[in-house]
C-alpha cells in the first residue's frame, strides 16, 4: 500500500460516503484538506528522492497492473489537483450533495490519472469525469435548459470520441512496444523497449499524430476546441474550475509523459511539426480574436482558457528541455489562475445574476478585496512577471526560439512570433474586462460585496501560490528532470 | 462427485417435476415453486464448480469436457439463477398479464421452464458434433417460444412470440439444411471430422462453403448478428422482461459457444474455406455493430434500447471471434469471446434487473419515466448508472475491459477498417447509453413517490455491481477464461 494509492482513493471513498447519505460538506472539505496535506507530504518525499512506487498485477496476459509511482511531472500535477480541489470544494455553498460528489469524482479521476504508471489506468481514471460532468452541466448548469443539455451532450460526445481516438493510439503504442510474447501496459516497460528498439521515423510520426489528435481533443487543441468554451461557461463553478484547471491538463500530461518519450522523433518530423504548429497558432490567434469579441465574463474566461493551451503546445512542439519545463510550469500556473478566475466569476454571477460587460461597471466601489484578487487573476493570465504564468510563458518562448536563426527562420520561429502576439491579445481582453467590470461608472442595482472571511481563504491561497511560484519558479522546475529525454 | 452430464439430466428432470408440482399441487404457496427453482439451480452451480465438467466414458464421442465447456455451463447456470430472480421480481406483472379477467393464474411454469432451457444450454456447451448441437438448440428454442409469448394477455408478447416462432423456425430450417450439406460434403457430423475434411483436397469446396454459410447463417439468427438481427428489437421489447434478459444473455452465449466451435473447425489448419470465413465474420461484425448502434440513438424505450445494445454487443463478440488467435500474444478467439461474455453477463443482467424492479412498481420502460429516479431511489439510479456505464464501455467497468481486449486483438491483426467502425459504434454509445443516466438525474415534473426494492433485488443488484467493478479493475480473477491452459489432446 503506497501513500499514492491513499491519495487516489480518498476523494473516491469520500464521494461514496456522501452518496450513502453522510453529511456532504464536512466529508468533502475533510477529504480535500486531507488530500492536500498528503500531496504536500508526497512532494517532500519526492524531493528526498522517493518514487513511492507500488504495483498490483490485475491481469497476467496481457500484463496490466494497478501501478503507482511519481516523477517530477506527476508530482506537480498532483499538487495542482489537490490545490484546485480545495478551492473548488470551498466554492460550494448551500448546494445539493451531487455538487460535492461530482467534484470529488472528477478530482479523484484526475489524481488517479496523474499518479498511476500503467497506461490502462492513466487512460481509465481520466474517463471517470465523463458522467459527473454530463449530469452537472445538463442538470445544474447555468442558462436555459435546452441549451444546457445541448452543451452537455456536446462535451460528452466530443470528449468520448477524442478518448476513443486516444485509445486507438495507446493500443498501437502497447502493441508496438511490448517485448516478447506478452502485451504489457506498464509505462516503464514500454519506455525501456522504446529506448532499445525505437520505431522507424515514419511510423513514429503517424503514431504521434494520432496521439496528438486524441490528447489534443481533450485539451481543446484547435480545431477540436468548440466543446470547451460553452461547457466552461455553462458548468457550475466547481466543475468549471476542476475541468479547466485540472482535467484539461491531462492531455498535455499524456503528451509529455507518454507520447514524447516513446516517440521522440514523432514530434520533430516535418509534417507533424507543421500540423501541430498550425493548430496551436490557431488556438492562440483565432481563439484569441474570438476571446476579444466576447461580451460576457464567463465566455471570455472559457475562450481564454482554450487560447492559453496554445502556449503549452508550443513548448511540446519545440521539445527542448527549457521549453518543456516551461510548458509544465505553465500547466501548473494556468491551472491555478483559471481556477481562481472561475471562482471569482462564480461569486460574481451569484450576486449579480449577469456577467455582461455592458450591464456592469464600477464594482470596485463595494468590493475592494475582489477587485484586488481579480486583478491578480488578470495579470496572471496576461503573463505579468512576478506571477507564475510569466515564468512558464517566458521559458516556453525562450526554449522554442532556441535554435540558430542564422540559417533562416524555421516554422517554429514563426509560431513563436505569432504566439507572442497572443500575449498582447490576452492583455487586451483581460484588461478590458477588468476595466469594464470593476472600474468606470457604477450601474444602479448591480454591485458585489466582498465574500465572507471564510470564503476569502481559498482565493488567497490560490493567489499566494501564483505569487510564490512566480517569484521562485525553481520550486517547480527543480522537481522536473530530463523531460526532453536527451 | 457428480459429473456434469448427470447434473444436466438432474436439472432437466427437476424442471419437468416442477412443472408437475405446479400443475397438481394447486394449494401450494405461490412462492414455493420459484424458490425451489432458484435453490436447485444454485445447488447445480455449486456441484458443477466443485466437480468440474465430466461425463461417463460412453459420452466422450459427443460430449466435450474441456475448459470452454465448463465455462459456458457455469455461465448458463449463473444466467438462469439471475433470470429466476428477475422473474420473481416481475411476478405481479407476469401474473397480471397471464391471467384471465378475475382469476390470478399460477405461473409456476415460468419458473420451471428456465431450468429446462438451462439444461439445454449446458448440453450445447459440450456439443462435439452437429447433432449434439441441434437437439439441445431445439430444446432451448422451443422452450423460448413458450416463454416469449407467456404473458398471453399482452398483445406485444403474442406478437413477439409469433415473430420469434416464425423466424426461429426459419433459422432452424436453414441450420439443418447447412448441417445436411456439411455432412454431404465431409461425410462427418462432428467438428473434428469436419475440421479434417476442410483440409482434405478431395472435399468439394463449393459444398463445404455452402454448408458452412448456411450453418453460420442459422447460428447468426440465434446470436442476433446482422443481417439476421431484424427480429431482435420487436421480440425483445414484446417479451416479458426476464425472458428478454434470458434471450439477451443466455441464448447469445449458447449461440456463441457453438459458433466458436464451428469457426474453429472451419478455420482449422490448412482449411480451404478459412479465407472465406474470416472476411465474412469481419463483415458481419462491422455490420452488426453499426446496425446495433445507429438505431439505438433514436430509441425512447429503454427495453428496446437494450435490444439494440444486445445486437451491438453481438457485433463486438463477432469481432472477438474473428480477431482472436493472434500468434504473438496468445489471445485465442475462444478466450476473448468467453471473457467478453463474462463481462457482458453482469452488465446486461443488472440493467434488466432494475427494469424489472421498476416495472413491478408501475414505472414503464419509457425514457421519460426514468426522469427523477435519482431522487425517488438513489440506490436503483446508481445501479442503473453503473450498468449503463459498463454497457457503454466506460473505463474501470467490466464492459471496458472486454472491449479493450477486443480492440487490441483486432488492431494487432490489422483489421483497421472494422476497428474504425467499432470505434464509431462505441462513440455513438456515449450518447445513447448516457441518455437514461441523464434522465435519472434530471428533475421530473411528474411522479415523485418513493420506490422500494426487495432484499433479494438489493442483494442481487449489489452482487452484480460488485462483479462489474471487480471485472473492470481486477480481471485477473478470470485470467483462466481469457487464456485457458492449453488442452493436451485437441477435440477428438
Amino acid at each position: 500500500m503506497s501513500l499514492l494509492e491513499v491519495i487516489i482513493f480518498i476523494p473516491l471513498i469520500a464521494a461514496a460516503l456522501i452518496g450513502l447519505g453522510l453529511p456532504a460538506r464536512g466529508i468533502a472539505r475533510g477529504a480535500a484538506l486531507a488530500n492536500l496535506l498528503l500531496v504536500i507530504g508526497v512532494c517532500l518525499q519526492f524531493a528526498k528522492g522517493e518514487t513511492l512506487a507500488h504495483s498490483i498485477r490485475i491481469l497476467d496476459n496481457p500484463q496490466i497492473s494497478f501501478a503507482v509511482g511519481i516523477d517530477g511531472l506527476s508530482v506537480v500535477m498532483a499538487a495542482l489537483t489537490s490545490i484546485v480541489l480545495v478551492a473548488a470544494i470551498w466554492q460550494i455553498v448551500d448546494k445539493p450533495a451531487i455538487y460535492y460528489v461530482s467534484s470529488l469524482l472528477i478530482a479523484g479521476g484526475a489524481m488517479g490519472a496523474f499518479l498511476t504508471t500503467d497506461i490502462f489506468f492513466i487512460y481509465g481514471f481520466h474517463e471517470l469525469a465523463l458522467i459527473p460532468t454530463l449530469i452537472m452541466i445538463a442538470v445544474h448548469g447555468h442558462g436555459d435548459a435546452t441549451n444546457r443539455r445541448a452543451i452537455a451532450w456536446k462535451i460528452t460526445v466530443y470528449l468520448g470520441v477524442g478518448s476513443l481516438i486516444l485509445l486507438a493510439g495507446l493500443a498501437a503504442l502497447v502493441l508496438n512496444f511490448s517485448e516478447g510474447d506478452k502485451l504489457t501496459f506498464d509505462l516503464h516497460a514500454l519506455l525501456a523497449v522504446a529506448k532499445s528498439a525505437p520505431l522507424a521515423a515514419g511510423t513514429q510520426a503517424w503514431l504521434f499524430f494520432v496521439l496528438l489528435i486524441g490528447f489534443g481533443t481533450l485539451v481543446s487543441l484547435f480545431p477540436m476546441h468548440s466543446w470547451a468554451a460553452p461547457a466552461y461557461s455553462t458548468a457550475p463553478t466547481p466543475v468549471a474550475m476542476l475541468h479547466s484547471g485540472v482535467l484539461k491538463k491531462f492531455g498535455l500530461y499524456g503528451l509529455i509523459k507518454i507520447a514524447l518519450p516513446l516517440l521522440p522523433l514523432g514530434a520533430q518530423t516535418a509534417w507533424v511539426q507543421q500540423a501541430l504548429l498550425w493548430m496551436l497558432v490557431g488556438n492562440i490567434i483565432v481563439i484569441g480574436f474570438v476571446t476579444i469579441n466576447q461580451t460576457r465574463l464567463d465566455t471570455l474566461l472559457g475562450n481564454s482558457s482554450v487560447m492559453h493551451m496554445g502556449y503549452i503546445f508550443l513548448g511540446i512542439a519545440a521539445g527542448t528541455e527549457i521549453a518543456l519545463r516551461g510548458a509544465v510550469v505553465l500547466m501548473f500556473a494556468h491551472g491555478i489562475s483559471i481556477a481562481l478566475a472561475f471562482a471569482l466569476c462564480g461569486k460574481m454571477r451569484n450576486q449579480l445574476g449577469t456577467l455582461e460587460f455592458s450591464k456592469l461597471g464600477g464594482l470596485a466601489g463595494n468590493a475592494p478585496f475582489l477587485t484586488v484578487i481579480f486583478g491578480f487573476a488578470t495579470f496572471a493570465s496576461i503573463g505579468l512577471p512576478g506571477l507564475a504564468n510569466f515564468a512558464g510563458e517566458f521559458m516556453v518562448f525562450a526554449g522554442s526560439f532556441s535554435s540558430d536563426i542564422r540559417d533562416g527562420f524555421k516554422p517554429i520561429h514563426w509560431a513563436v512570433i505569432a504566439g507572442l502576439w497572443g500575449v498582447v491579445m490576452s492583455a487586451v481582453y483581460m484588461l478590458r474586462a477588468y476595466r469594464h467590470l470593476f472600474f468606470g461608472k457604477a450601474v444602479a442595482g448591480h454591485f458585489v460585496t466582498d465574500p465572507a472571511k471564510g470564503q476569502r481563504l481559498p482565493l488567497l491561497i490560490l493567489t499566494a501560490v501564483l505569487l510564490v511560484v512566480g517569484i521562485c519558479p525553481s520550486l517547480i522546475t527543480d522537481l522536473l528532470s530530463n523531460l526532453a529525454g536527451k | 462427485m457428480m459429473s456434469s452430464f448427470t447434473l444436466e439430466i438432474i436439472l432437466a428432470v427437476a424442471g419437468v417435476l416442477l412443472l408437475a408440482l405446479d400443475a397438481f399441487a394447486t394449494s401450494l404457496n405461490r412462492k414455493v415453486v420459484p424458490w425451489i427453482a432458484i435453490i436447485v439451480t444454485a445447488l447445480t452451480l455449486v456441484a458443477l464448480l466443485a466437480g468440474g465438467a465430466g461425463g461417463p466414458a460412453w459420452t466422450t464421442a459427443f460430449y466435450s469436457t474441456d475448459a470452454l465447456a465448463l465455462f459456458y455451463k457455469a455461465f448458463a447456470l449463473v444466467t438462469t439463477l439471475i433470470v429466476l430472480v428477475l422473474a420473481l421480481e416481475s411476478d405481479p406483472v407476469l401474473a397480471h398479464f397471464s391471467s384471465s379477467d378475475s382469476i390470478r393464474t399460477r405461473i409456476g411454469e415460468f419458473y420451471a421452464l428456465p431450468l429446462i432451457v438451462c439444461a439445454g444450454m449446458m448440453w450445447m456447451a459440450s456439443a462435439k458434433d452437429l447433432v449434439s448441437v441441434f437437439v439441445p438448440l431445439e430444446l432451448v428454442t422451443v422452450t423460448f417460444y413458450v416463454l416469449v409469448a407467456f404473458t398471453r394477455r399482452s398483445a406485444f408478447a403474442i406478437e413477439a412470440g409469433v415473430k420469434y416462432l416464425i423466424l426461429g423456425a426459419l433459422s432452424t430450417g436453414i441450420l439443418v439444411y447447412g448441417i445436411a450439406w456439411l455432412y454431404g460434403a465431409t461425410g462427418s457430423l462432428d467438428f473434428a471430422g469436419i475440421a479434417k475434411a476442410t483440409s482434405n483436397p478431395e472435399t468439394s469446396k463449393t459444398a463445404l462453403l455452402f454448408g458452412a454459410a448456411l450453418l453460420l447463417a442459422g447460428l447468426g439468427f440465434k446470436v442476433a448478428a446482422a443481417p439476421f438481427h431484424v427480429w431482435v428489437p420487436d421480440v425483445y421489447q414484446g417479451a416479458p422482461t426476464p425472458v428478454t434478459a434470458f434471450l439477451s444473455v443466455g441464448s447469445k452465449a449458447a449461440g456463441f459457444v457453438v459458433l466458436t466451435r464451428a469457426v474453429e473447425a472451419f478455420s482449422a489448419n490448412g482449411s480451404v474455406i478459412a479465407s472465406h470465413v474470416q472476411p465474412a465474420l469481419l463483415a458481419a461484425a462491422a455490420l452488426t455493430i453499426l446496425m446495433g448502434s445507429l438505431p439505438a440513438i433514436f430509441q425512447t424505450s429503454v427495453k428496446r434500447l437494450f435490444a439494440y445494445s444486445s445486437i451491438s454487443h453481438a457485433g463486438f463478440l463477432l469481432l472477438a471471434l474473428a480477431a482472436g488467435g493472434s500468434a504473438r500474444f496468445g489471445l485465442s478467439a475462444s478466450g476473448l469471446v468467453a471473457f467478453y461474455l463474462a463481462t457482458y453477463l453482469p452488465t446486461t443482467l443488472l440493467g434488466f434487473l432494475i427494469l424489472c424492479v421498476l416495472r413491478s412498481q408501475g414505472v414503464s420502460d419509457e425514457l421519460k419515466d426514468l426522469n427523477g429516479l435519482a431522487k425517488r431511489h438513489p440506490g436503483m439510479a446508481f445501479a442503473l448508472t453503473v450498468a449503463m456505464a459498463s454497457m457503454a464501455g466506460l473505463p474501470l467497468t467490466a464492459g471496458f475491459m472486454g472491449k479493450l481486449l477486443v480492440f487490441v486483438a483486432a488492431v494487432e491483426q490489422g483489421y483497421y477498417g472494422v476497428v474504425a467502425i467499432a470505434v464509431t459504434g462505441a462513440a455513438a454509445g456515449f450518447y445513447y447509453y448516457f441518455r437514461p443516466i441523464l434522465a435519472m438525474y434530471s428533475s421530473s415534473e411528474g411522479e415523485n413517490a418513493k420506490l422500494a426494492w426487495s432484499p433479494l433485488a438489493k442483494v442481487t443488484a449489489t452482487l452484480l455491481m460488485v462483479g462489474i467493478l471487480v471485472l473492470g479493475v481486477y480481471p485477473r480473477a478470470l485470467q483462466s477464461v481469457l487464456s485457458p491452459a492449453p488442452v493436451a489432446a485437441a477435440s477428438k
